[in-house]
């Protein structure tokens, strides 16, 4: 190995092959990566200008505060979602002009497909779960931060640079095309010598453990930091959820963690695990990858679940109907989501017996589902309904994810999977599922916290005018797939030969481009929002006659989250204070509070992270050495700090208190109806009965 | 909340909370240790499906020395051993006296099993069994290399907890932190009776 840069050179760039061969498909790549350089300085730029590395680093990079973790995962998504819908954007484009060909190289295509769905999955789905269940879980608990901070900011150091490295294939090299499950042998060093499969590899082993790591820590704070009186069955719904799925991270991420090891192994090394020969079995690939795959369909779902049924309870003003059927119901689909994962690959040689058993227990899973469905419904049946952004999104689930549970069950069934594997079918029903059912209920989530996290509403008007962009866009997207699977059309074919798909492939495209639209008009909500933060701001915490804890402090949150630890004698503790006349009570005795102090721990496991990724990539070895000792260094130094906490006098946290309680004995409190009013300030009217 | 500490512990006179703070360190790592057993899991299971795809490469019968994994589940075995010896020194004496010299006898017994350990690798590849000859011998090397390197990052951890006495004395995270080792170094041998069973034993009857 003598060059200095391992196998990485100026030609990695795909600026000179445009240069060389000035396309279309060429312009597409080197416009991509142009972006990425380009956004990529411009951040730079405006950080520079307005003087914000300061408050960048101190405030936000260092601070082991869950509820600006929770904040940075959700903005880390957010800005891989922009790159994960324009891509599908430009693919809709491509697949228009496929008859015959297409804009776009096969090998461009391919590569977009495999980005498409590794950043949809690991870089967006995830990071948003993990994001909004960092931000809410511990306010919901009544707990001052999650178990274990630091390793907090580690998880999201390490999945920042998984994601980074995802970025940073646009401009120096290429990504793997094997799909976003990169299946061997196609993806092994005879078939995919590139960088690019090892991109994912990296990305997607960081960003696991990463993900394992924030499972374990978001399941000891729920077993252990919830307030004094929160038993088991008064915890909200969300935090059910979110325990649910931080048990599914710590037992499902560990099979993706092995499964990419392996690879890189049969890559790297010249291992035989998934090898076509001298004994590989790339079976064993599919498996064990799958193992991971389908739970992480329920990591992520699961928490949009919860949001639902926060969202229902709060709109409808009305305690949420069958909580316990809803806790079985959590916790039956996090048990059997691990007993399906063959259906991934019926068609791939099991006998029918095998294939019999797990398409049966596939379609159980329906059997939960449905419950949840009928209790969300049941909630608002009878209720006070407002229709508000949130209750918009869960409309729009209400519909279409029972569609898409309903043809998940008819791939479910071997003998028809056999017809449909493989086809745009299954692209439809994937994406029938995980959008309205995780990334609507992320936004809805969104929508429902964002006044917590940040003190001000989101413009109602406008986020109802993108949440209903959303809604039609996906139709027209995706439910027309359904039709080109069942006519024959394979999913990831670069190009067709039928023009019958043309319709379909149209009214596709027109969907995409309503998509598009509801991106921008989403970046438009929050920009507007912001600017009218004045006009919309609820300091007071609590803008929608809220039911669990985290509405009963302040908006945003004082960095220990409560003033004193509040102590629950049921389930929906808030709306039974607000109902007996007792909110917002001075505490009897105040206590010292002990928080973390800020450490730079997790920042450097991201950047020794994205180095020792990058450098494992391009066979960079002396740089892969330098970074993996920064790590255990920098690990090993932090076991030897003593200054670790710093003290909050109990005196100060009692006039904060204080402030914040003179603040709403002079406030206005509002009634439901008119939550929307700018006199909304974050204090509901106690005469409203819930 | 003394009660609900770990029996092990000794976390001094005027323990105040430091009790219930364990508690919520102690039980993560066990959370840490059930996802670990269930990569172990993963690679026991994958080695059990792969041994039949030897590729007409060796196998058990032509690379295992029993005699040596006797000899190394002996020195783990005891390694474990003096490592509750060092575990009841911090429970009842409390003081580095008792602990550092059963946690060097462990490292001692740790390296030994190490050293021997790849003894039989470097045996093994001189024989032609080297990882890239068979999808069965990369199976091999993956779940017994892992287990190996569980131990170094032990011994590691070993030499840290030495430094870390050293430096601060038995403080309460210090104590706490040797019991997480313990916990880790005890997991290591249940991990071993399953190499040992699977793949030695197994793979020789």
């Amino acid at each position: 190995m003598g060059a200095p840069f391992g196998r990485l050179d100026w030609s990695a760039t795909p600026f000179d092959d445009f240069l060389r061969n000035p396309s279309l498909n060429e312009a597409v790549s080197s416009g991509a990566a142009l972006t990425v350089v380009l956004g990529a300085a411009a951040t730079l730029w405006l950080l520079t200008r307005h003087h914000l590395w300061g408050p960048l680093w101190r405030d936000w990079l260092t601070s082991p505060d869950h509820k600006r973790i929770g904040i940075m995962y959700v903005v880390l998504a957010g800005v891989m979602f922009l790159r994960g819908v324009l891509e599908g954007a430009v693919m809709r484009t491509h697949q228009v002009s496929a008859l015959n060909g297409g804009i776009l190289s096969p090998d461009h295509y391919a590569q977009l497909f495999s980005t498409h769905g590794t950043i949809m999955i690991f870089f967006v789905a995830t990071p948003l779960v993990t994001g909004l269940i960092n931000f809410a879980v511990p306010l919901q608990i009544g707990a001052r931060d999650m178990a274990f901070p630091v390793l907090n900011q580690v998880s999201l150091g390490l999945t920042a640079s998984g994601a980074g490295l995802v970025m940073l294939s646009l401009v120096l090299g290429q990504f793997g095309t094997g799909g976003w499950t990169m299946y061997p042998p196609f993806t092994g060093a005879t078939f995919s010598p590139g960088p690019g499969v090892d991109y994912w590899i990296w990305a997607v082993g960081l960003s696991g453990i990463g993900s394992t790591l924030a499972g374990m820590n978001i399941a000891v704070t729920i077993y252990k930091l919830r307030a004094p009186g929160m038993t088991f069955l008064r915890m909200p719904m969300f935090t059910w959820t979110a325990l649910c799925t931080a048990i599914m991270m710590v037992y499902a991420f560990p099979a993706v963690t092995a499964s990419t090891a392996m690879l890189a192994l049969d890559r790297v090394a010249g291992f035989h695990f998934f090898t076509n020969d001298l004994g590989g079995n790339m079976m064993q690939y599919a498996n064990i990858f799958w193992m991971f795959g389908h739970p992480e369909v329920y990591i992520v779902v699961l928490p949009a679940f919860g949001v639902y049924s926060e969202i229902s309870a709060t709109f409808a003003a009305k305690r949420l109907y069958g909580y316990n059927s809803l806790v079985i119901a959590t916790m039956a689909i996090a048990v059997v989501s691990f007993a399906v994962w063959l259906h991934h690959f019926f068609t791939m040689g099991q006998n029918g017996r095998i294939n019999a058993a797990f398409g049966i227990a596939t379609m159980v899973i329906a059997v939960p589902t449905g419950v949840k469905v009928y209790d969300w419904m049941a909630t608002l049946f009878r209720g006070r309904v407002r229709i508000t952004v949130p209750i918009i999104y869960l409309t729009g689930f209400f519909i279409l994810f029972v569609f898409g549970g309903l043809t998940g069950v008819i791939l479910a069934n071997p003998a028809i999977n056999y017809q449909l594997h493989n086809s745009q079918f299954v692209v439809a029903h994937f994406h029938n599922v995980l959008v309205p059912g995780t990334l609507f209920g992320m936004f809805a989530g969104i929508h429902y916290w964002f006044p917590k996290a940040f003190g001000f509403r989101l413009d109602e008007k406008l986020a109802r005018r993108t949440a209903l962009l959303w809604v039609a866009g996906f139709c027209l997207a995706f439910l027309p797939l359904y039709w080109l699977g069942l006519m024959g059309m394979p999913r990831r074919a670069a190009s067709y030969d039928n023009p019958a798909f043309q319709p379909a492939m149209w009214l596709a495209f027109g969907g995409a481009a309503i998509l598009v639209a509801a991106l921008a008009s989403l970046i438009h909500t929050f920009w507007a929002s912001a600017r009218n933060r004045a006009a919309l701001a609820c300091p007071l915490g609590d803008p929608w006659d809220g039911r669990s804890l985290e509405w009963a402090t302040s908006a945003p949150p004082p960095p220990y989250n409560f003033w004193a630890i509040p102590s629950v004698r049921a389930l929906d503790p808030f709306t039974l204070e607000k109902a007996e006349g007792t909110p917002y009570a001075e505490a009897d005795a105040y206590e010292d509070v002990d928080m973390p102090r800020h450490t730079a721990l997790g920042m450097i496991v991201a950047v020794a992270g994205g180095a020792l990724g990058l450098a494992m990539v391009w066979w960079i070895w002396w740089l892969a050495v330098l970074s993996g000792a920064a790590i255990v260094g920098a690990v090993v130094l932090r076991a030897f700090a003593t200054n670790t906490h710093e003290t909050i006098p109990a005196a100060e946290v009692a006039a904060a208190h204080r402030r914040f309680l003179a603040a709403i004995r002079t406030a206005r409190a509002i009634g439901r109806d008119d939550e929307m009013l700018p006199a909304n300030r974050g204090l509901a009217d106690p005469a409203v009965p819930a | 909340m003394s009660h609900r500490a770990h029996p092990g512990l000794n976390l001094g006179a005027a323990q105040g909370d430091a009790g219930s703070r364990t508690e919520k360190t102690v039980f993560g790592f066990w959370v840490f240790l059930m996802s670990d057993m269930i990569t172990f899991g993963i690679l026991f299971g994958h080695y059990v499906v792969m041994q039949r795809a030897r590729a007409g490469g060796p196998g058990p019968e032509t690379l295992f020395d029993l005699r040596s994994v006797a000899l190394q589940t002996g020195l783990l075995l005891t390694s474990s051993f003096t490592y509750g010896l060092a575990s009841l020194g911090l429970k009842h004496a409390g003081t580095a006296r008792a602990v550092l010299p059963w946690l060097a006898v462990t490292a001692a017994l740790g390296a030994g099993f190490l050293a021997l350990e790849l003894r039989d690798f470097a045996s093994m590849a001189s024989r032609g069994g080297v990882p890239q000859r068979s999808g069965y011998l990369s199976a091999l090397w993956v779940l017994v290399g892992l287990h190996g390197l569980h131990v170094t990052m032990g011994l590691f951890w070993m030499a840290v907890m030495a430094a870390l006495i050293a430096v601060q004395g038995l403080t309460d995270r210090v104590k706490t932190r040797l019991l997480l080792l313990g916990l880790y170094w005890h997991f290591l041998d249940l991990i071993w009776i399953g190499i040992l069973s699977v793949v030695f034993l197994g793979g020789m009857a």
